[in-house]
């Protein structure tokens, strides 16, 4: 895993780009590692602890390392309603994560729960490393992180 | 010169089925057989029908293949690109019916529907201006670029154009104000969120029709004086983004963006902005805060965004399909505009149909439809001939409709009386197996979840609602708890700063309503008859309708289900989880939901 990059090197000193910024640092590194944010708020000279607070605002940034595989279970309204809770208890299980989702502890997946994909026609949804998967049930999502992810 | 156009679904919906696949081996099925180059494969917008996607419609035959599968493709080249003969079987079906439907026009998901956002979707490809261009596209620009500001405010305020992102503000008086503000220099911004969850318009009209979205923004731009513009869209639509970036690219390239437009002397620029996850980020002051790079959070308005926006400057923002209908206005004129639609409320709206609907998918529909032909005539009513029980408009800030409210019009003022809202454009239907209290807990949970927490009503407010519910729904209700959720819900309601605290009462009242007999029974009988809420009810197998087929013991994960086959089968109360996957396998319908403990009168 990537814990270090040199993705903030170039940026300039606007202030709205911050989210920008972060945005950049996540997509090279995975999350937001604690060495980034502190030199993009000297590049930026942005307090650090506005930098966190936008970090722990904005639900697609993460602070931690995520697993190699990401799985994603829609719980909108309409996967809701199609049973995505089944299917979020069923991927916790298979994947060994807590039952509120998280990285399993061998680092090797993330669950995380999304509120809507925009496919909601196909619900229930899963996403496992930006592949959609629509109408999945329980069974169906297990087998496939079996044949495909293990 | 091509002989066929394959128009292939490439819009996140038919992705999810599998449209990739499916054009990876189009291709190779017509090069191995060397004739590639007659064809024409467009990766094309969604046409609606996400439910039987993946979908092939091909030009000029006007043949609509769907549900295809990767396995189909060398039947369809081979019998009907080879040999020139449809292939029936991958025709469109309706259920119930023999008859296969050849295209659009003869498909019932599409007959009541009328195409003017939605007009390009699926039917050009969106990554070509060019198409844009030809089908009409940029020439209400054109006539924009003759009118005088004053001008184009008055044609969009006489066409009746009211926003589609939720209130359903008058756009024209919007932009008015916009115009007359002082400013040495204004913003239009265009709110691309889409945080509803279970809606998604705005995602399939940027992913078809990018062009509109910057057409629309650029008339909005002559009418209020501004020469810059931000798209703040949902960092979930990678590929809505991705189309919009190439869209600015080409429009700059031909001279539609950037300085000196067309020779007139009005310059534009459009920037995008990545959301970042955060559902009150779709209220105007929340949004334009995050443009500025700070954390979303509302601000009590006035001052409005129109006086004191981004930056401070005066900014006119609206929704993505607002912005669509506006090229429509300026091209048909006003009056020709506003011939569709009722009295208060013109033009056309686009829902996402979702839920338990036959056909689930993007719809336009006239405004003033019945929610009744939308649910039966377009969406070809409820899944496997279960009952209806309710339809949920406009999503956590809306609310449900009952049976009897189904031949209530959809207008602004309609749903408004009736205690939902128009909303966005999310619409769910939902059959007996939906709990409204669980639905109620759903919303709420949501609403809190996503609440800033900025302002104690909403903050608090709404996790003592939710609480209150949980226990509802855990079988722990007290009949006190429905008038306290009633009070809490009008004090929320009143004093929250934004629309998401004020809003937010709206899914539980509504239910509270129309609905008030499941919240009792589960509180009193401790009963929950949709069978969601695990602790309010058990499953037992009626012998008198089980054939003892054993489809159910196959999919019963705890191995709960006993039973000889051909003989009545029985579920061990104790072993079930209630997973619910028996139900939806039982095609004799023998698997009932009961109360708790009243296993022995239906089991024996
Ligand atoms: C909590 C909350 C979420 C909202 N989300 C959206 C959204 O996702 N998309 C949208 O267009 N408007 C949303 N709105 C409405 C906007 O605040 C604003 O009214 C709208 O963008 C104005 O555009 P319109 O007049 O074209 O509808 C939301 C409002 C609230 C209170
Ligand atoms: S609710 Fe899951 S994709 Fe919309």
């Amino acid at each position: 895993m990537k814990t270090f990059c040199h993705c903030n090197n170039h940026y300039g000193l606007e202030n709205s780009s911050i989210i920008l910024f972060m945005q950049n640092i996540q997509r090279n590194c995975g999350y937001l590692p604690e060495d980034e944010l502190k030199r993009l708020a000297d590049n930026t000279g942005t307090p650090l602890m506005d930098i966190y607070s936008i970090a722990t605002f904005y639900k697609s940034f993460k602070l931690e390392p995520q697993g190699e595989h990401t799985i994603t279970v829609c719980t909108g309204t309409a996967c809701h309603l199609r049973g995505s809770g089944e299917v979020f208890e069923e991927m916790a299980a298979v994947l060994g994560v807590g039952s509120g989702g998280g990285t399993s502890e061998d680092g090797k997946y993330t669950l995380e729960k999304v509120n809507c994909l925009g496919a909601c026609a196909l619900a229930p949804l899963i996403v496992i490393d930006g592949h959609y998967h629509g109408n999945v049930t329980p069974g169906k999502a297990r087998e496939m992180i079996e044949e495909h992810y293990k | 010169m091509f002989e066929k156009h394959l128009m292939v679904c490439g819009a996140t919906g038919c992705l999810a089925s599998g449209s990739k696949d499916v054009t990876e081996v189009l291709e190779k099925e017509l090069s191995d057989r060397g004739i590639r180059d007659k064809f024409r494969i467009v990766m094309a917008g969604c046409p609606g029908f996400c439910e039987v996607g993946p979908i092939i419609v091909v030009y000029p035959d006007e043949v609509f293949y769907c549900r295809l599968d990767p396995e189909n493709i060398a039947e369809i080249v081979e019998q009907h690109f080879v040999n020139g003969e449809i292939v029936e079987k991958h025709l469109f079906k309706p259920p119930k019916s023999k008859e296969v439907k050849r295209f659009y026009d003869e498909i019932p998901f599409y007959s009541k529907q009328v195409f003017n956002v939605l007009r390009n979707s699926g039917r050009v490809n969106p990554e070509s201006i060019d198409e844009y261009i030809m089908r009409g596209g940029y020439r209400a620009l054109t006539r924009a670029l003759d009118m005088k500001s004053e001008d184009i405010v008055e044609e969009v305020k006489t066409a009746g154009l009211r926003g589609r992102g939720g209130a359903g503000f008058p756009s024209g008086l919007k932009w008015k104000f916009t115009l007359q503000a002082p400013g040495t220099k204004k913003y239009i911004v265009c709110n691309a969120d889409e945080g509803d969850p279970g809606a998604f318009m705005d995602r399939s009209i940027l992913e078809g029709d990018p062009h509109a979205i910057i057409e629309g923004m650029l008339i909005a731009g002559l009418a209020i004086g501004s020469d810059e513009g931000y798209v703040y869209c949902r960092a979930e639509y990678p590929l809505a983004i991705q189309r919009l970036k190439m869209a600015i690219e080409q429009a700059e390239e031909y001279g539609l963006l950037g300085e000196n437009i067309l020779g007139s002397g009005y310059n534009y620029k459009l920037n995008i902005k990545e959301g970042a996850g955060a559902f009150v980020c779709g209220e105007e002051t929340a949004l334009l805060a995050s443009i500025e790079g700070k954390r979303g959070v509302p601000r009590p308005r006035p001052p409005f965004p129109a006086q004191k926006g981004l930056w401070d400057y005066p900014t006119c923002i609206n929704n993505v399909e607002t912005f669509a209908n506006v090229p429509l206005i300026l091209r048909l004129g006003a009056e020709e505009y506003a011939k569709v639609g009722t009295e208060n409320s013109k033009g056309t709206k686009v829902f996402a149909l979702a839920g338990k609907v036959n056909n689930t998918g993007l719809v336009e529909v006239p405004m003033g439809i019945t929610i009744k032909e939308i649910v039966y005539d377009v969406g070809g009513g409820i899944q496997k001939d279960r009952a209806f029980k309710a339809v949920q408009i406009g999503g956590p800030s809306g609310g449900c409709l009952p049976e009897d409210k189904l031949d209530l019009p959809v207008d602004y003022d309609s749903l408004t009386q009736a205690g939902a809202i128009m909303g966005s454009g999310g619409m769910i239907a939902m059959d007996e197996f939906t709990c409204m209290v669980d639905l109620a807990r759903y919303f709420l949970s949501f609403t809190q979840n996503e609440s800033c927490g900025k302002c104690t009503p909403c903050r608090e407010g709404t996790k003592r609602m939710l609480e209150i519910l949980e226990r509802i729904t855990e079988g722990e209700g007290k009949l006190e708890d429905l008038d306290t959720l009633r009070d809490l819900a009008s004090s929320i309601k009143d004093s929250s700063l934004c629309g998401l605290g004020q809003t937010a009462p709206n899914p539980v009242l509504t239910t509270l309503r129309y609905f008030e007999h499941e919240y009792r029974e589960h509180i009193e009988e401790k009963y929950c008859r949709s069978g969601i809420c695990k602790e309010l009810f058990e499953y037992a197998i009626d012998p008198e309708s089980c054939n003892g087929c054993r489809a159910c013991t196959k999919v019963c994960a705890v191995d709960a289900i006993s039973g000889e086959k051909k003989e009545p089968h029985k579920i061990d109360v104790e072993l079930c989880t209630k997973c619910g996957s028996c139900v939806d396998r039982c095609r004799q319908d023998a698997i009932k939901i009961i109360r708790v403990g009243s296993e022995a009168d239906v089991q024996g």
